[in-house]
């Protein structure tokens, strides 16, 4: 509230500074205009811009910033009743204290005795400091602005070059808003990194990437038994293929056909109408083919498959046939695959239609038919391309979240049934993150060791796949 | 000579009787490939009407619903005038209910509990809200008007059936009879199921509805679009018309490619490490959601921005810098408005994938249950496709025909999304 009441100042003190800058301006030149360097406006954007972002960034700064700062504060002193916590129950007593203050809700955590006082105190002392650092950042931003003003408004002359000055200012915000596609990165690849650094100091990395049991169950208390889980992430591993292989097997041939048909035989008009149709089924979100696998292909495909066990002999094969899931591998894929037909689609299409016509015309002329064409002259020709989508079409399936979160399972188990219920990489980490948990305990990071493990593998495949376009692209050109 | 005439005819005609075979089998071929093709594309739509129908069909009950009026005497015994919410309003109706349908309660309040399984718990809240405002009702009858319970709205849908066996349903016998009975005196009306787009999520089937996801989608959308849209425009102007062609901007330029296919998940945890546990904003809230989805929609934006600028022909900039103007007149007095078009529609495309993404913001505690609407930017919000998420775990079957309607909606603004952009390219694009 504060920050915002102070940015509309900001906006306005900026505002008159634009006025200012540009009245100084005109009236150096004498009312002609073109005597100056620049523009006149340039001259007034020259002091509003002074005026306003540096202090719009330390008001920005202090705000994302001013909770931790504070927190940091309020921890320099320990009363000796919160000493005497464990460390996880310190931290929980200044969340509280901090949220007192800011009149959140604290946790539940009850204080009595000592800890009551030590916690009104710190309480006051947060509301202390919290003052202090709003009443600074204030001053700051207002010193800021002034200076910046002051340091802008002088320079102003007709020979001064204001709109050179500016266009610094604009590049340099246009590089920033690169840079943030790279922090972006830096952002992902540091929080993975760090947190499963973290989880990986409890538990072997080896193991991790090896084991072949998971069971991240953690004990709320300590001295329950079985209080360490089993952290082998090769059954999540094993389902996610399976999922992604049963996904790719419908996606790939009918997505692939689909594309062919469109390039090459659709008239104008089927094509006009298909490929927006195709497009729908590509912005569906994700959580749709989600409820669209839970409520309907999977009771569906099991009563398919009860039917069959029921109309079998009696045996082995016929009971099992009868026990299936709603949960089983085959209906995530299935589903999966679904989604995934406009991707490689549309992918595959632009891929052919790259292919050059001359590759093609060269073929009729021998007498080729179409057919014979497609599977000699523009598939292969096409297929660096090809492979790269389906590459780009495996890494979405192994990424994708919510059609498995919804239509499999949460059984860890390593096979190739597709009949049979597995869990995947990306079910675990929702799993595992929702819910209240502790941050710290090794179950809840073991979100991270995975989520790092799916960013580097999908990582992997699209830079091969691009790797691939870019050694074969320039072929035919 | 003649024989030779005759040995090359017959040798012709056995080679073109061989070749017509090969050329048959090779025309055979053709037609299975083409077939083959034309099977992928219909396989694909069939999947699309399929799914787009269940939907529907699972969903369509939702905008019909069934509400009930019953006359309630509103017993001074039953109703303490200094502790007005603390009365069982519940009971007070169901004794109504009873009284209309000729039965009586036993000692265990069998039949009174049975009457109120078909009564929403609105009822309740009606009478408390109306002697709230005017006390002078007490001893008079009124006639109130509520949803029924959502079971018994589904019997009347159709979906709960009398001839399934009595102890696989939720309703009895007695309490189906007492339906027939309400629906013959005319006292059960259906129609449009305005609540459905005035409530909440709610814990009760029959007063659950989208406000509050709509809501909190708005305003994650915007939060998405405010920073996504100016920092990806701007992003993308740099690369396209001001950036050197060295290492440094081909990393970039490899870096966002590659942010574009990162799994939304990623993002998920990126924004719980980043944004809750680092900056502490404030979980669950459409602040921390849109800030997410800003950072996934970012490189879909500048690779559409891109493709608008490559788009605009470099005779414009020549014409604009030709007549004195500089690098950056040129680019945002002539370039970027001219691109504009293409640049938005890209921006309302990206925001519509953000609208319909799920799954990183199951990561940012957005799964809890918010009934009502969400208070702020900071404030506990939930989204359309979480609450298609939440709704679809619920155990009642109601609720699963509430996902249907929520996910009906959600497609309604991203076919209007969608749209919108399409029109923009149709109205706005522009051939070179």
């Amino acid at each position: 509230m504060l920050t915002w009441l102070s940015l509309i100042v900001l906006t306005l003190f900026s505002g008159l500074a634009f006025a200012a800058g540009r009245r100084r301006a005109v009236a150096a030149a004498g009312g002609r205009a073109r005597v100056l360097h620049s523009l006149p406006d340039y001259y007034g954007t020259y002091a509003a811009l002074w005026a306003g972002v540096p202090a719009a960034l330390l008001l920005l700064l202090g705000t994302a910033f001013g909770g931790r700062v504070e927190d940091a504060m309020l921890q320099t002193t320990r009363p000796a009743a919160v000493s005497a916590l464990d460390p996880d129950r310190q931290n929980v007593f200044f969340s509280d204290a901090h949220a007192i203050a800011a009149k959140q809700a604290p946790s539940e955590v009850a204080y009595e005795g000592d800890l009551k006082v030590a916690l009104d105190a710190k309480v006051a002392e947060a509301k202390r400091i919290g003052t202090m650092l709003n009443f600074g950042m204030l001053a700051g931003a207002g010193v800021l602005a002034l200076a910046g003003f002051l340091l802008a408004f002088p320079r102003i002359n007709p020979d001064f070059r204001a709109r050179n000055r500016v266009e610094g200012w604009t590049s340099i915000l246009l590089i920033g808003c690169s840079v943030a596609a790279v922090l972006t990165t830096l952002g992902i690849v540091l929080s993975l990194v760090w947190e499963s650094w973290r989880f990986f100091q409890s538990v072997n990395p080896l193991s991790f990437l090896f084991g072949t049991e998971w069971s991240p169950q953690i004990a709320m208390r300590a001295d329950q038994v079985a209080s360490a889980g089993a952290f082998g992430a090769v059954p999540l591993f094993a389902g996610t293929f399976l999922i992604m292989f049963i996904a790719m097997l419908v996606a790939a041939p009918v997505g692939l056909y689909s594309a062919i048909y469109l390039s090459e035989y659709a008239s104008r008009t089927v094509r006009g109408v298909v490929k927006p149709l195709l497009e729908i089924l590509a912005g569906v979100p994700t959580v749709v083919y989600g409820f669209f696998a839970a409520l309907t292909v999977g009771p569906l495909f099991r009563a398919g498959f009860n039917a069959i066990g029921a109309a079998l002999p009696a045996g082995p094969l016929a009971t099992y046939l009868m026990e299936v899931q709603n949960q089983m591998a085959l209906v995530a894929g299935v589903v999966m695959g679904i989604m995934l037909i406009p991707f490689v689609s549309s992918l595959s299409d632009d891929i052919i239609n790259a292919v050059p016509q001359s590759l093609r015309d060269g073929s009729y002329a021998m007498g080729a038919t179409k057919s014979e064409t497609v599977k000699k002259v523009v598939l292969p020709a096409a297929l660096p391309g090809i492979m790269a989508a389906m590459l780009l079409a495996v890494s979405r399936a192994v990424g994708e979240t919510m059609i498995v979160t919804m239509a499999a399972g949460l059984q860890a188990k390593m096979t190739v049934n597709p009949l049979d219920t597995v869990t995947t990489v990306t079910v675990q980490i929702v799993t595992l993150l929702t819910g209240d948990q502790e941050f710290d305990s090794p179950k809840t990071l073991s979100a991270f060791g995975l989520g790092l493990t799916l960013f580097v593998v999908t990582l992997c495949l699209n830079i091969i796949a691009l790797r691939i376009v870019q050694k074969y692209r320039e072929q035919y050109d | 000579m003649t024989d030779a005439t005759l040995g090359a005819t017959a040798s012709r005609s056995a080679a073109s009787t061989a070749m017509q075979a090969r050329l048959k089998k090779r025309h055979a071929a053709e037609r299975t490939f083409k077939a083959q093709g034309l099977a992928a594309i219909i396989v694909a739509l069939v999947f699309l009407v399929v799914l787009v129908g269940r939907i529907v069909a699972q969903g369509y009950t939702t905008f019909e619903t069934h509400t009930l009026s019953v006359p309630v005497y509103l017993n001074p015994e039953r109703i303490d005038r200094s502790d007005l919410s603390g009365v069982n309003y519940d009971y007070i109706v169901a004794e109504a209910m009873m009284k209309k349908l000729g039965v009586q309660d036993d000692d265990l309040g069998t039949t009174s509990t049975k009457v109120q399984d078909l009564l929403s718990r609105d009822f309740g809240f009606q009478l408390l809200n109306k002697l709230k405002a005017d006390q002078s009702l007490i001893g008079k009858t009124i006639t109130v008007t509520g949803p029924l319970k959502a079971d018994a709205d589904l019997y009347f849908k159709g979906q709960i059936k009398r001839s399934t066996a009595e102890g696989d349903r939720k309703l009895d016998n007695q309490q189906l009879d007492w339906l027939d009975k309400l629906e013959k005196d005319g006292s059960v009306k259906s129609g449009f199921n305005f609540a459905f787009f005035t409530n909440s999520d709610s814990t009760e089937p029959e007063q659950a509805g989208v406000l509050g996801a709509v809501v909190g989608s708005a305003m994650m959308l915007i939060i998405t679009a405010l920073i996504a849209v100016p920092v990806g425009v701007m992003a993308a102007t740099y690369l396209e018309e001001f950036a050197p062609k060295n290492r440094w901007t081909d990393i970039i330029e490899v870096n966002i490619n590659n942010l574009a296919a990162v799994p939304s998940i990623v993002y998920g945890l990126l924004g719980l490490a980043l944004f809750i546990n680092w900056l502490n904003v404030p979980r669950s809230s459409p602040l921390v959601g849109g800030l997410v989805l800003a950072l996934m929609a970012l490189p879909t934006v500048i690779i559409a921005t891109r493709s608008a600028l490559k788009a605009v022909p470099p005779s414009i900039r020549e014409a604009a810098l030709g007549v004195g103007a500089s690098k950056t007149q040129t680019v945002f007095h002539h370039v970027l408005p001219l691109a504009m078009p293409g640049v938005m529609t890209g921006a309302i495309l990206s925001l519509a994938h953000a609208l319909g993404e799920t799954a990183p913001l199951l990561m940012i505690g957005m799964v809890s249950f918010v009934p009502g609407v969400p208070e702020g930017f900071t404030g506990a919000a939930t989204v359309l496709p979480v609450q298609v998420f939440i709704w679809e775990n619920a155990s009642e079957r109601a609720f699963h025909e509430r996902t249907a309607a929520a996910i009906i909606v959600l497609l309604v603004f991203m076919i209007v999304m969608n749209a919108a952009a399409v029109i923009l390219r149709r109205r706005f694009e522009r051939r070179w």
